[in-house]
């Protein structure tokens, strides 16, 4: 049974708590709800009226419409403000250097959607076509979907549950018109509940490259972390690397270092060796991200040759180098060839 | 391995939410002041705020209590040190975690029905949703002055839980917290449109990670920007709580569980810190 959360964290000894019952026969079953594991459970009101779905058509349609998309990269951290939105912009515009590629953005934090004002487009408009949603295009190849341009003023929120958002996750996988896209870099917001899940659930048939995972290097956000790691290999997401941002900043004025956040338990190069998954690299806090973040500008054309850019660029071959791998191995996997 | 999923997926929450709405459990009505901490964006230190306000308001000689309903990222029981106690139960419900001997300041989180710390909360909404039920009705917090509750960020289930919940008990507000950039500031402006629209009183804002002090040269940088939270205060005509500056100590003493007041007694972040403490103490004296 695929829907047993065998994941559930085990009871504490004698705290006998059903919100983390082992022996729960799963929410899509036809028991849900109705057998003697589940009696006291907070959820069975909720499992015992609803019926077993099948699964989803729009898993299959997904692929279809993602069929033309070489390579997906979903950016991930348990912690919140660490820096996933930041280096997913980043990540693009550094792929998108190559004027040859063709690079997507998908923005599924749905309650912050910060990547219109972090790549410039915000207030732009989302057109309709026969062919579905068109995204927003920064540059030629550079084309961006958010809920962000959905919403008709800046302080607009968005007071959804879990499953509005699943259902909006669900058409911008389906019905956003990408064309050929070389990358698809899809930007999270912290945690592992519906926008994870459903990204993984929905994007099982069209293969995901990876899942880079940021960090700062404070213990408190490495704490999030693991357990962030902890889901990608419990829904068989493979991890790219860990990304550690907000490693050190500079004084301008007398150039020396600080540990704004200090590494208390050696930061995100130990953490990854602990987790064993590889380490991509460091990225310096520097004002300047801020601020083009702000402005809606890239950072790295910015200031093309501060230390931080040089991080970047050096993060982001690392990552391009592991997409082609992938790309080799599905093709001697299927004896096909797409490119 | 498959993918789990632990509640069903109901396209039309709506309908099924109304099985849930049992009452809340009356443990909390001997809680004189519910104060939520809120932020649209992440890591702009509301776990931070929420714990130092406590702690805070404990100085004062207050009985405290402090609900972490971040289910997936849950920050406080690190914050404590407090990583690896246990939760009891008892006839009338759960006690919660006390950090004091004399029992002035209690902590429910769902760290403490972890056994492993690792293990990732992999919970769609209604299970949080149920969850933070739970944690309203089944916890016995006792007699408390403040109840302080510590969110994620964003606008969506633990949020919308934890308002219905306490509708009947008349939360005194929610503090929002900020960091001063654009990107956090455009987040924290549609959280303020959620406390209008559920009708929950603003407290007040804080800009947080506001300045940092080189320890070198004493060269004021500003990290993240500066004054954004106070703009967005004035903006909606909110009470602005004031800047706390980007302080290394203030990460290190939460990363190690340390009470950063009894530290750095002297350092213009605690200054800061109190000040919004104030403002909270001010709360209960005003109070017919
Ligand atoms: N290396 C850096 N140096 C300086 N500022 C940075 C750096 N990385 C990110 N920032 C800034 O920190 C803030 C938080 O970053 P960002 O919004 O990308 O985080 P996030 O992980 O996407 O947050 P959320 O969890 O809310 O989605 C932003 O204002 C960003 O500009
Ligand atoms: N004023 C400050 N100076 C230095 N470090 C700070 C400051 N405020 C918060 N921090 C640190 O920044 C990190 C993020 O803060 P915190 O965890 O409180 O944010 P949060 O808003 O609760 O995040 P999340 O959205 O993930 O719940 C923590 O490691 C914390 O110790
Ligand atoms: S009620 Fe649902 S979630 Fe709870 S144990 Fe039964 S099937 Fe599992
Ligand atoms: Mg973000
Ligand atoms: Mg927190």
């Amino acid at each position: 049974m695929a829907d047993v959360p065998e994941n559930a964290p085990t009871r504490k000894g004698y705290f006998d708590n059903f919100a983390f019952n082992n022996h729960c026969p799963g929410t899509q079953s036809q028991d849900a709800g109705k057998v003697s594991a589940c009696q006291g459970c907070p959820n069975q009101n909720i499992c015992a009226s609803s019926k077993p779905t099948g699964p989803d058509p729009a898993v299959q349609e997904i692929s279809q419409r993602l069929s033309n998309v070489k390579h997906k990269v979903i950016v991930l951290s348990g912690k919140g403000g660490v820096g996933k939105s930041t280096f997913t912009a980043h990540l693009a515009h550094g792929l998108a250097s190559n004027s040859e590629k063709q690079i997507g953005v998908l923005d599924v934090d749905i309650c912050g959607p910060s990547l219109p004002r972090i790549l410039g487009v915000e207030g732009e408009q989302v057109h309709q076509s026969g062919s579905g949603w068109s995204p927003v295009y920064v540059d030629d190849n550079l084309s961006l979907m958010s809920v962000g341009f959905l919403l008709s003023s800046p302080s607009d929120a968005v007071i959804w549950r879990g499953p509005k958002k699943n259902g909006l996750i669900k058409q911008f996988l389906r019905d956003v018109d990408w064309g050929d896209l070389d990358y698809l870099v899809i930007d999270t917001p912290p945690g592992t509940s519906d926008e994870h899940l459903s990204i993984a659930q929905y994007l099982k048939e069209a293969q995901i490259d990876g899942a880079v995972i940021i960090t700062t290097p404070q213990e408190v956000a490495l704490l999030d972390v693991r357990k962030e790691i902890n889901f990608c290999q419990k829904v068989g997401l493979p991890i790219i690397g860990v990304v550690e941002n907000m490693s050190g900043f500079v004084c301008p004025k007398c150039k020396t270092e600080s540990q704004i956040f200090p590494p208390t338990t050696g930061g995100g190069k130990k953490m990854s060796e602990d987790m064993k998954v590889p380490f991509l690299g460091s990225l310096p806090l520097d004002p300047l991200i801020g601020k083009c973040c702000d402005e809606g500008k890239s950072f790295l054309s910015e200031v093309p040759d501060s230390p931080a850019t040089k991080a970047y660029i050096s993060i982001i071959k690392k990552i391009e180098n592991h997409c082609s791998q992938t790309l080799a191995a599905r093709e001697t996997d299927t004896g096909e060839t797409t490119s | 391995m498959g993918i789990s999923f632990y509640a069903p997926v109901i396209e039309d929450y709506g309908v099924v939410y109304g099985i849930f709405c049992m009452f809340v459990g009356d443990h909390l009505s001997g809680v004189q002041h519910v104060i939520m901490v809120l932020s649209g964006k992440g890591g702009v230190g509301k776990s931070t705020v929420a714990t130092q306000i406590a702690l805070g308001l404990r100085h004062e000689g207050k009985r405290v209590g402090l609900l972490d309903v971040d289910l997936c990222g849950p920050s406080i029981p690190r914050m404590f040190n407090l990583d690896h106690q246990d939760i009891h139960q008892c006839p009338e419900g759960w006690l919660p975690v006390y950090v004091d001997k004399d029992q002035k300041l209690a902590i429910m989180s769902i760290s403490f029905l972890l056994e492993n710390q690792n293990d990732a909360i992999v919970w769609r909404g209604p299970k949080k949703t149920a969850m933070i039920k739970q944690f309203l009705s089944d916890v016995v917090w006792k007699d408390l002055d403040y109840l302080v509750i510590d969110t994620p960020p964003g606008t969506s289930d633990e949020h919308i839980s934890v308002v219905e919940n306490l509708k009947s008990y008349n939360p005194d507000g929610a503090i929002l917290v900020t960091t001063p950039q654009a990107v956090a500031v455009g987040d924290v402006r549609r959280e303020i449109t959620f406390c209008k629209k559920t009708h929950v009183p603003v407290i007040g804002i804080i800009e947080n990670m506001s300045g940092f002090v080189c320890p070198n040269c004493s060269e004021c940088t500003n990290v993240f920007s500066k004054g954004g939270g106070e703009a967005l205060a004035k903006e909606f005509h909110v009470p602005f709580l004031g800047h706390i500056p980007l302080d290394p100590k203030l990460t290190q003493c939460l990363d190690e569980g340390k009470n950063f007041m009894e530290h750095y007694d002297k350092s213009p972040t605690l200054h800061a810190i109190e000040k919004v403490i104030n403002t909270l103490v001010r709360i209960d004296r005003d109070l017919p």
